[in-house]
């Protein structure tokens, strides 16, 4: 079954619509830092997860193929609106006392995502060169929000050059592709390649691949293209931070997994002998740096190459449960990222963003809901139970030792414990560290409790009841073969 | 069973204490009264839900009881399996008794957050509880790690000076161990897949598995490390005293009493029936750290200036007992290893209990900032003293039976790690004899001690329990002995029978292992 041409771009539509329309509100309204907006753009979430049932059990293909909207895709649509929802809940109270411009801001959000949507369901390179470009501008810009701060304008600056750099790699690679296999459509790559011997393959061809993949590890924030990564998301507004960190790197990934696994399915045992070593590269460095970090938020920089590395070993696995797992982590990973994110941002003050561990000291005793909500984000990334963090390291960890990757699996839990140091240490500095002076107060608006309270909820949901979006995640993966 | 066929009886005993979670929840934090009776109410009524386990549990067999099974990730053959034998039994018992007790134990010593300490307190209980009884490894190591949550906050936010670098290295020490055995467990999941095509976490369906001898090696080193962790056993032991010198007198008397007992079930429950050949294989080296555990916690014990870092020391040499008697594998010294966890747990609890007592009116654990105490706390020296003899092992108290029956199995098996094992238990009478007398008897010298008060009926009623335990336990050990008979015999055939056709196996005698090991399938449950 198939849904029409029309339907099958209406989510996209749906968000377009919507961002421009804010876009004009903006234009007329007096007050530009209008809360309201903030409102409007929560509405399209409402209406994005509403368009997605006209795809149950059916799927869509649109601009003459270049774009497939299947199950696979639909999966990170729902994880994308699970990222807008927490992620502009989260933004109206902190774009309100950071005095952020809000009619941009909520505008460039919903453009970037049209681009991860894209980025998760092209089925064609040409497509998914124009749909990252379409994420990581808006990214760009959000990241230069704060205006009047160098560390955000170092952010902006720094991942925009770095970022161009990278696009122009993965350009180079695709053109290479394109030259050595006669094609850009995932399927026609693939097709080629089975009809063709391995030696007459032309050299081109595995050096667009390499090209394509510097670019794919830029934005995953993999070893040796991680080194920006701190900067610019320590530099960033928290909000966009968030954004990133979840949104970019599940769009990243979706791309990924489609092109290796429906595009070069043939050289999996190539292309896994060097994922092997980065992803275990990946994760001994971020989770070693992170272990020195001062700033939470600098830490939760670090901490997110590591995830990256926890992924990757889910795709070096290569198999059924490896693909499945993550879909299902980096659904979890934008619950336990974003929630972690949220209390910083109710933290945050104009000018004072408190995001040392010393601003952490003794809130334990003085808010204990968001400390207790901060430890299940802690003890989720650390991957301990009963949270999301575990079962989905727990599924990732399974796929390499179902495809006898036993070492890439033990270096893999080793780091998981190294990286219990520095997320134990928020909580340390929370409940077993008198405060130094007093705590300030921190207003929490409603809509900032509800992005932590959901994010919460969706950890210990995907921690103690994980069998429907496993399922779902396993159902998902089906689209790719 | 009876009439209790139909109420889930083990969730009800798990699950319980988080209802009194929920209740301490609503109470206001400044009502610390009305904190401090919930928590002990519930406490007591969780002990008194699960003493219908002991009274209804069937002592003439093997199997699993009062079992519940059913899928939770089926996506991934994960169950929520639950159920009791003969061994965890009384285990579970110890754990509900000893809760009660110490949350009487903290009513005057806690004095900050008393609503978080108490929700700790039962969060601990269920996670442990959890741990006990489950069946299913997915949801034993869910519950195994959810118990090191509320011990770490324990010991950081209620502890001593060092409390932070105390609870760090707790967490991390045992977290290295578990990630290691999850790889293990994972392992084992795909290997169980490839015998049978099923996907299953089901240690009764586990057990079955009867794995190459190399496959076992690595399997059961890595599982051996997370318990030999948590044991502790010589040489990871070094977590433990700066655990126990900073937890809170509550916090210790959990962490000895059944949390290392989490490391000692771990391996009766998994490590050895799931890996029989390389339990076999590593049987000198355990036994061998075992001695030595033992040799070297009482020396170390007996050059201790604190006394709860005394009793921390005496910790290691018990369970050095323990690990000894059950890798002697026999039917005394099994037996008497798990009676020696239960007496490590009432005997080594009441000595915490004791210490935090008189830590709580001198605010010193120093033996030499004490001395002559008999006289001005006669009550107190009473309790005092028959802690420590039954630490020792006096005949007519707990400790006796248990070490007994392990000297006894030991000696059968292995005469020279008996012997050497027998000089423990005279060093540990010099360790505990010669503090009892430096702290109790001499001159009342120090001005301060003059002025102490007796034990108050609170700490009387925390104390009484235990000594009816230690007695009961010493005087009449078959009515616990009795309980576990049938599931230590079945434990031990079953290892033999696999032991053995993994042999006959490896020996190229495939139709003599196969009439053992019917198609793969061991009849477990069959013994004798």
């Amino acid at each position: 079954m198939s849904v029409t041409q029309g339907i099958a771009i209406l989510p996209l539509v749906i968000l377009a619509a919507f961002a421009m329309g804010i876009l004009l509100i903006n234009v007329f309204s007096r007050n530009p830092k209008d809360e309201k907006i903030g409102y409007i753009a929560l509405t399209s979430m409402i209406f994005v997860f509403l368009s997605l049932f006209s795809f149950l059990g059916k799927s869509g293909i649109s601009f003459g193929g270049m774009i497939s909207v299947d199950i696979y895709a639909i999966f990170f649509y729902l994880v994308f609106v699970v990222i807008g929802t927490l992620t502009i809940l989260a933004s109206i109270s902190y774009v309100k006392t950071t005095g952020i411009q809000s009619g941009e801001y909520y505008a460039l959000i919903l453009f970037a995502m049209i681009g991860m949507m894209l980025m998760a369901s092209s089925t064609n390179l040409v497509m998914l060169f124009v749909s990252l470009e379409m994420m990581s501008i808006p990214i760009y810009i959000l990241a230069g929000f704060h205006r009047n701060e160098a560390r955000s304008i170092e952010s902006s600056m720094k991942y925009f050059l770095l970022g161009a750099f990278a696009s122009g790699f993965f350009l180079y690679g695709l053109s290479l592709i394109y030259a050595s296999t006669g094609s850009t459509s995932y399927q026609a790559i693939a097709r080629f390649l089975s009809n063709t011997e391995r030696l007459d393959l032309s050299t081109l061809m595995w050096i667009g691949l390499a090209f394509l993949s510097v670019g794919f590890f830029f934005k995953i924030a993999a070893f040796p293209f991680h080194a920006w990564t701190p900067d610019v998301y320590e530099g960033a507004p928290t909000s966009v931070t968030a954004y990133m960190a979840t949104g970019v790197k599940a769009a990243a990934f979706a791309a990924l997994v489609r092109v290796f696994f429906t595009a070069f399915p043939l050289f999996q045992h190539d292309w896994t002998s060097i994922m092997w070593l980065i992803a275990v590269l990946t994760m001994i460095v971020g989770n070693f740096t992170a272990l020195v970090q001062k700033s939470v938020k600098r830490m939760l920089a670090y901490s997110s190459i590591a995830h990256a590395g926890y992924l990757l070993v889910a795709l070096v696995a290569g198999n059924q449960i490896g693909r499945s797992a993550i879909l299902f982590y980096l659904m979890a990973y934008a619950f336990m990222n974003i929630g972690a994110f949220s209390v910083l941002m109710v933290m945050a003050k104009k000018n004072d963003y408190h995001e040392d561990l010393d601003s952490f000291a003794g809130i334990g005793f003085k808010y204990p809901l968001t400390a207790v909500a901060m430890s299940i984000f802690m003890f989720s990334m650390a991957g301990i139970p009963p949270t999301a963090g575990f079962i989905g390291k727990f599924y990732i960890f399974s796929a390499a030792v179902k495809s006898h990757y036993y070492w890439l699996a033990i270096i893999g839990v080793l780091n998981s414990a190294v990286s219990v140091y520095y997320y134990l240490r928020v909580i340390v500095y929370m409940y077993f560290k008198e405060p130094e002076g007093e705590i300030p107060d921190y207003r929490f608006s409603v809509p900032a409790v509800l992005s932590i309270v959901l994010a919460a909820w969706g950890v210990l949901q995907l921690g103690i009841l994980p069998q429907n979006i496993m399922a779902i995640a396993q159902h998902s993966i089906k689209a790719l073969m | 069973m009876g009439g209790l066929a139909h109420i889930p009886i083990l969730s009800v005993v798990i699950f319980f204490p988080m209802v009194g979670v929920l209740f301490l929840l609503l109470i206001d934090r400044e009502n610390e009264s009305a904190i401090k009776g919930t928590a002990l109410v519930f406490s007591i009524i969780e002990f008194a839900i699960s003493l219908p386990l002991i009274v209804y549990f069937n002592p003439g067999t093997a199997d699993y009881q009062f079992v519940e099974k059913i899928p939770w990730v089926k996506a991934l053959g994960i169950q929520y399996f639950l159920g009791i034998d003969g061994i965890s039994l009384l285990l579970v018992m110890l754990t509900t008794f000893l809760t009660v007790l110490c949350v009487l134990s903290s009513w005057t010593a806690i004095k900050d957050h008393v609503k978080e300490y108490m929700i700790s307190m039962l969060f601990l209980e269920t996670g442990m509880l959890g741990a006990l009884i489950s069946l299913d490894l997915v949801l034993f190591y869910v519950f195994w790690e959810l118990m090191l949550i509320p011990m770490y906050l324990l010991i950081g936010v209620w502890g001593g000076p060092r409390r932070v670098y105390a609870a760090v290295k707790f967490f991390l020490y045992t977290m290295v161990g578990s990630v290691l055995m999850m790889i293990a467990i994972l392992a084992l999941y795909f290997l169980y897949h490839k015998a049978t095509g099923v996907y299953t976490f089901d240690i009764t369906k586990l057990y079955q598995l009867n794995l190459p001898v190399g496959a076992q090696m690595w399997m059961f080193a890595a599982f051996a490390l997370a318990f030999a962790i948590k044991v502790p056993m010589f040489p990871f032991h070094t977590w433990l005293p700066d655990a126990h010198t900073e937890a809170p007198t509550a916090g210790s008397v959990i962490l000895a009493g059944v949390l290392l007992k989490m490391g000692t079930y771990g391996f009766i429950r998994f490590c050895i029936p799931l890996f029989p050949s390389a339990a076999m294989k590593f049987v000198p080296l355990i036994m061998l750290l075992a001695v030595i555990g033992i040799i070297y916690g009482a020396l170390v014990a007996m050059m201790q200036k604190d006394v709860k870092k005394l009793v921390a020391y005496s910790s290691v040499s018990h369970l050095g007992f323990v690990m000894l008697g059950m890798f002697a594998l026999n039917m005394q010294s099994v037996e008497g290893s798990i009676y020696q966890m239960l007496n490590h747990g009432i005997s080594t609890g009441a000595l915490f209990l004791i210490v935090g007592m008189i830590y709580e009116r001198r605010h010193t654990r120093l033996i030499k900032d004490f001395g002559g105490l008999a006289k001005q706390l006669p009550i107190f020296a009473t309790f005092f003293m028959i802690a420590t003899l039954s630490s020792i092992g006096l005949p007519g108290t707990n400790g006796f039976v248990g070490e007994f029956l392990i000297l006894l199995g030991t000696f059968k098996t292995s005469r020279p790690f008996a012997v050497f094992a027998a000089t423990g238990v005279i060093l540990g009478a010099a360790y505990m004899l010669w503090m009892f007398q430096r702290v109790m008897f001499g001159k009342l010298d120090k001005e301060e001690n003059k002025v102490l008060k007796d034990l108050n009926w609170r700490e009387v009623a925390t104390l009484v329990p235990i000594v009816i335990m230690v007695f009961w336990m010493g005087i009449y050990p078959k009515f616990f002995i009795g309980k576990m008979e049938k599931s230590v015999s079945n434990f031990l055939a079953t290892v033999n029978k696999k032991v053995e056709a993994r042999r006959l196996m490896d020996t190229g005698a495939k139709a003599l292992a196969d009439n053992l090991w019917q198609t793969g399938k061991l009849k477990v449950r069959k013994v004798n």
